[in-house]
Order: C-alpha cells, then sequence, then structure tokens
C-alpha cells in the first residue's frame, strides 16, 4: 500500500474512509459487513476485528483476497475485563507486500473460537500452543492437545491469574 | 476458499502401530540428529515412515511469560537465549517492534551497523547449519571447516558486544556502544576470505556423491504446502516461493542493499542446501555494501527518556543522571497499542508481537519463531520416506528446538 495514511484510524468509519481500495477490506465488506465489528489503522497496522463465530469465514476470505500466508497467531489475556481473550491472527499477502491482523475477542467464562486449520492447516500449533498457554478451546481442531507443557499439567501459564513463578 | 494440502498432518500420536506389520519407533529426544531435544514418534512398515509425530516442549522456558515481568530494556537479554544461534536477529527484531510502538527515529549509522551485524549473525547461523547437516549425512569434515569460520565470527560478535553468543548488543533506540575501532577492517579480512570457504564447502559436498543420494529428491515439499503449512525463510524460498521480507517489506535501511533472493524449484533438501549456499554468499556481499557506505554520526536515537546517555554524559550532567537513574530503576513507559515486527532471521521468518498498556513493562510479548511452523511439514516431507531420509530432513529445515518451544 503506497499511499497508507500516517496517523491513526480509529473505529469502523474512519477505516473505511481512509482506506476504501484496501483489498481485505474490500473482501470483508463484500462477504458480510456486519461481522466487522470493528477497525483500526496504527502505526502502518491495519487491524480488523471480527465476530468470533465467523472468524474461519473470514480467514477464508481474506485468503481469497490475496493475503494467502498465515503467519502467526497468538491470544492476550486482558484479565479483568470482558469479554476476557483476544486471539490475533496475523496474516501475510506475498502479493501486496502487506500483512493484516484479524482479531476475534472471547469471553472468559469457557472460552472457544473456531478453529482455521480447515482454512490454514499451518495453524495447527500455533492454536495447540494457544489452548496450551491460555486454555482457549478450538473448535474442529484435528488435535488439540498441550503441545508446550505437560500432557498432565494443570493450569494454563499465561492467563494473568497464573503466577510468574507458578503454583507452590 | 481452502488450500489443499497433499497430504492430512498432524493427528494424534501413532500409540500403537494401525496394522499387524506396523512398528512404532521413538526417536530422540536426546538423539544427535534432532538437533537438541526433539522427540519423533514414527510409525513405520519396514523402514517407509507411515506417520511422523514430533513431540516438542522439551526446552519451554516459558520466556513470553517472563517478559511480561521485565522493563522493556530488560527483556532484550532474554531474547538472545530463544534462537542461540543466532542472538543479533532476534534482537533487532524485537528492537525494531518495540521503536515502532515509541515511534523512534533511529540514526542511518545504527541501522546500518545493525544490517551488517544481522548478516553476519545470518552467517553464523547458516555455518552451523551447514555444519551439522553435512555431518548428519556422514560428511564429518565439513563441521569442522565452518566451525574454523564460525569461530571468527564469534570473536567478532566478543569484539562488539563483549559476549560470544548472548551478545544482547542492539538495545531499544540503536546499539549500546560504539563499536571498536578495528572492528569494520576485521570484518573486511574476514569477508575477503570468506567466498573462497563457501567454495571450499562447496567442494567438499556438491560433487560428493553420498551427499548428492541422500539430499536429491529427498523431502519434497510443494510450494502450495509450504505456504500452507506457514513454512518460511529458506525452505520456503527452495519450494519456490520467491518472498524475503528483506527485500519485500524491507526494514532497518535494508532497501539501501542490493542482493538477490536466492530461489530454487527443487522443493527437496537439495534445493534448501544450494538456497543456503547462495544466501551466504549473498549475505557477504550485503556485508560488504554495509562496510563501504557505512555511514557516519550517532549510534543511539535522540530520546533521553528511553536511550541510556553515554557514561561521560552521565557523569558531568545533572539532567543525563537523572535520566539514567529513572531509566534503569524505572524503566520508560511505552504508549499503549500492539504491533507486529517480522524480520527475515537465518531460519525464516521470525516476528515479535509486542502489546503495550502504557506502562514500562510489556504486558504482552509474542514471538514468532520459523522453526515452530517448520516443524508442522516435517510429516509431509518425510511421509513414504525411509527412515534414514528422517535425518536427512529435520537437518535441511534448520531448526533450533530453543525457538521452538520459547
Amino acid at each position: 500500500m503506497a499511499e497508507a495514511p500516517t496517523e491513526t484510524l480509529s473505529g469502523k468509519q474512519a477505516v473505511l474512509e481512509k482506506l476504501p481500495d484496501h483489498p481485505a477490506l474490500k473482501a470483508i465488506l463484500a462477504w458480510n459487513a456486519d461481522a466487522l465489528t470493528d477497525a483500526l489503522f496504527d502505526r502502518g497496522e491495519l487491524t480488523l476485528t471480527v465476530a468470533p463465530e465467523s472468524i474461519c469465514e473470514a480467514a477464508a476470505t481474506v485468503l481469497a483476497a490475496g493475503y494467502n500466508a498465515f503467519e502467526d497467531m497468538t491470544a492476550v489475556d486482558w484479565l479483568p475485563s470482558e469479554p476476557r481473550f483476544q486471539v490475533s491472527y496475523h496474516i501475510l499477502s506475498h502479493q501486496y507486500k502487506e500483512r493484516i491482523r484479524l482479531r476475534a475477542w472471547v469471553d472468559g467464562a469457557d472460552p472457544s473460537i473456531e478453529s482455521i486449520t480447515s482454512v490454514w492447516p499451518g495453524a495447527n500449533y500455533y492454536e495447540r500452543e494457544v489452548f496450551d498457554l491460555f486454555g482457549i478451546r478450538f473448535d474442529g481442531h484435528p488435535n488439540l492437545r498441550r503441545i508446550l507443557m505437560p500432557e498432565d499439567w494443570v493450569g494454563h501459564p499465561l492467563r494473568k491469574d497464573y503466577p510468574v513463578e507458578g503454583y507452590r | 476458499m481452502t488450500i489443499d494440502v497433499g497430504t492430512p498432518i498432524l493427528q494424534a500420536p501413532p500409540a500403537e502401530g494401525a496394522r499387524d506389520q506396523h512398528m512404532v519407533l521413538n526417536m530422540g529426544p536426546q538423539h544427535p540428529s534432532t538437533h537438541g531435544v526433539l522427540r519423533l514418534v514414527l510409525e513405520i512398515d519396514g523402514e517407509i515412515i507411515v506417520r511422523l509425530y514430533p513431540e516438542i516442549g522439551y526446552l519451554h522456558t516459558g520466556i513470553e511469560k517472563t517478559c511480561e515481568a521485565k522493563f522493556y530494556q530488560q527483556v532484550v537479554p532474554l531474547t538472545d537465549r530463544v534462537d542461540y544461534l543466532g542472538p543479533m536477529a532476534n534482537n533487532l527484531c524485537y528492537c525494531l517492534a518495540v521503536e515502532k510502538l515509541l515511534g523512534l527515529e533511529i540514526p542511518e549509522r545504527a541501522q546500518w551497523i545493525r544490517v551488517l551485524l544481522t548478516e553476519l549473525t545470518r552467517l553464523n547461523s547458516h555455518l552451523i547449519w551447514l555444519g551439522t547437516h553435512a555431518m548428519d549425512i556422514g560428511a564429518l569434515t565439513v563441521f569442522l571447516y565452518t566451525f574454523r569460520e564460525r569461530e571468527e565470527i564469534l570473536r567478532i560478535f566478543e569484539a562488539v558486544s563483549g559476549q560470544r553468543m548472548m551478545t544482547s548488543y542492539f538495545r531499544i533506540g540503536g546499539l549500546s556502544m560504539e563499536p571498536p575501532l578495528d572492528l569494520f577492517d576485521r570484518i573486511q579480512t574476514f569477508i575477503k576470505t570468506f567466498p573462497e570457504k563457501i567454495d571450499e564447502y562447496s567442494n567438499l559436498l556438491t560433487g560428493n556423491p553420498i551427499f548428492r543420494n541422500r539430499l536429491m529428491g529427498v523431502g519434497y515439499l510443494s510450494p502450495q504446502d509450504a505456504i500452507a503449512l506457514a513454512v518460511t525463510g529458506p525452505t520456503m524460498r527452495a519450494s519456490g516461493v520467491d518472498f524475503d521480507l528483506r527485500r519485500d517489506m524491507p526494514y532497518s535501511s535494508y532497501e539501501k542493499f542490493q542482493f538477490k533472493v536466492p530461489v530454487s524449484d527443487r522443493c527437496d533438501c537439495w534445493g534448501r542446501y544450494e538456497v543456503r549456499l547462495e544466501e551466504m554468499r549473498q549475505s557477504v556481499g550485503i556485508i560488504q555494501q554495509a562496510l563501504d557506505g557505512m555511514p557516519g554520526g550517532s549510534i543511539k536515537a535522540d530520546a533521553p527518556k528511553v536511550v541510556l546517555p553515554d557514561r561521560e554524559k552521565m557523569k558531568t550532567q545533572m539532567e543525563a543522571l537523572i535520566h539514567h537513574f529513572k531509566i534503569v530503576t524505572e524503566g520508560f513507559n511505552v504508549p499503549a497499542g500492539e504491533v507486529y515486527q517480522g524480520i527475515e532471521s537465518g531460519h525464516g521468518q521470525m516476528g515479535y508481537y509486542v502489546i503495550s498498556d502504557g506502562t514500562a513493562k510489556p504486558y504482552r510479548v509474542h514471538m514468532r519463531y520459523p522453526g515452530f511452523a517448520s516443524l508442522q511439514a516435517l510429516e509431509t516431507m518425510c511421509k513414504g520416506r525411509m527412515l534414514a531420509d528422517v535425518v536427512a530432513v529435520i537437518g535441511s529445515i534448520d531448526i533450533v528446538l530453543g525457538e521452538i518451544d520459547r
């Protein structure tokens, strides 16, 4: 994106006005404008917040729009606010040489979100890592089990209510 | 729209053979060819791999959790320890991410020195890969040769930072100190002879019939699979995907350097060998350009509240002393927000996702390391091949378990 704005654009309206031709944004709007709950353009990075139940379709939409390479995903625990977990996906476009961030909010009670492994099989380990360290379940994941911590570990270490030095 | 992957991957670990004549074999975690503590559970039919399941986490130290309890500048030494073969690349990626959050302008000289040292790090990382990979295949000699050159790189690192491996030389806002006076001459001397050394390795391996037969046609990974499985770096480029963050999304003034991105469409271990060997040659070119055009000026950004003052100023000026004291004891506040910074490390695309809540400690640091994703593709590459090929494939994807387990 050559003509990327330098200022921060906060909110769906502001981003839509300034970046009407953004391929990912256009594709998402064409697919389902209601699923896009928020948008943010900050420090040269575009964040699109989508409803958690439609994350898989949103991923497939941006994939079809040219954002072909899944790069990274992780979660953030915003305890004590609710919804508690933010799940972020970083998706790279080899064609546009640009990265976007998809974001979904997940409730703290029995957190779960759709798995995107059907769109990018490479998300497999990343979702297992988030499941292991945050305790967020991924529906439709082919092999959802702990990956870094031992199988019999109790608790999810990257949650904010888990002490840095562990339980004694 | 979904991506079609040749073989379905990564189901539950095989507990027992699906058929009577199948055997489940455990490989690792203490096995020399797994480059650390990687455990593979293999289901084999005779010598043919039916399923392969990597078991990781043996080196998990919870670095991401530790980062949340440290000041921003205290995280830099932690990053060295993640991918311990490419310390400067880790430092660079983290510093770039925090600098993006802060909106800091880094002086040109600091950026160029960063490029220079990051490329030396790439050489370091590739040398270890070449030595250990060849050793896995049975060519023991190359290991001794590559470690001879690596030793000189480590000495250069020691001269510049005081440490051979855990350098922590880059700081948020620039570099920790001006490099020693003879450093550039020393790197120049090293670079002058290094292309001959690459030829030397090539002479030992490229024509070697055993090495050729062990790598050619082994570990096939199609371009579609490489992208679908989030494989990056030289492994992806050896599958014919022409993408390199240094060229396509430049950072730290890489746009000012001329270099080629080697790509091979062989999609096998041999392609990965060729790509990395050529990458070393290109790195030498980048280092030469950095030495020739090294700009003068400061090595630290003009941000007294973030960058530690010079010792001289700290001892003579009251204000500098106050800043020094505040930064060391209280850290510095970083404006709230989230950034993702990706760079091209020796192994592939590395990324740091840093989230600030406006305080002096990062709210969350997530590290994306290439080995973690490359490991997912191991089954796709090994399935249907011989047991001995697994060793060649592990060597060719160049993983470091420190970066996988974090």
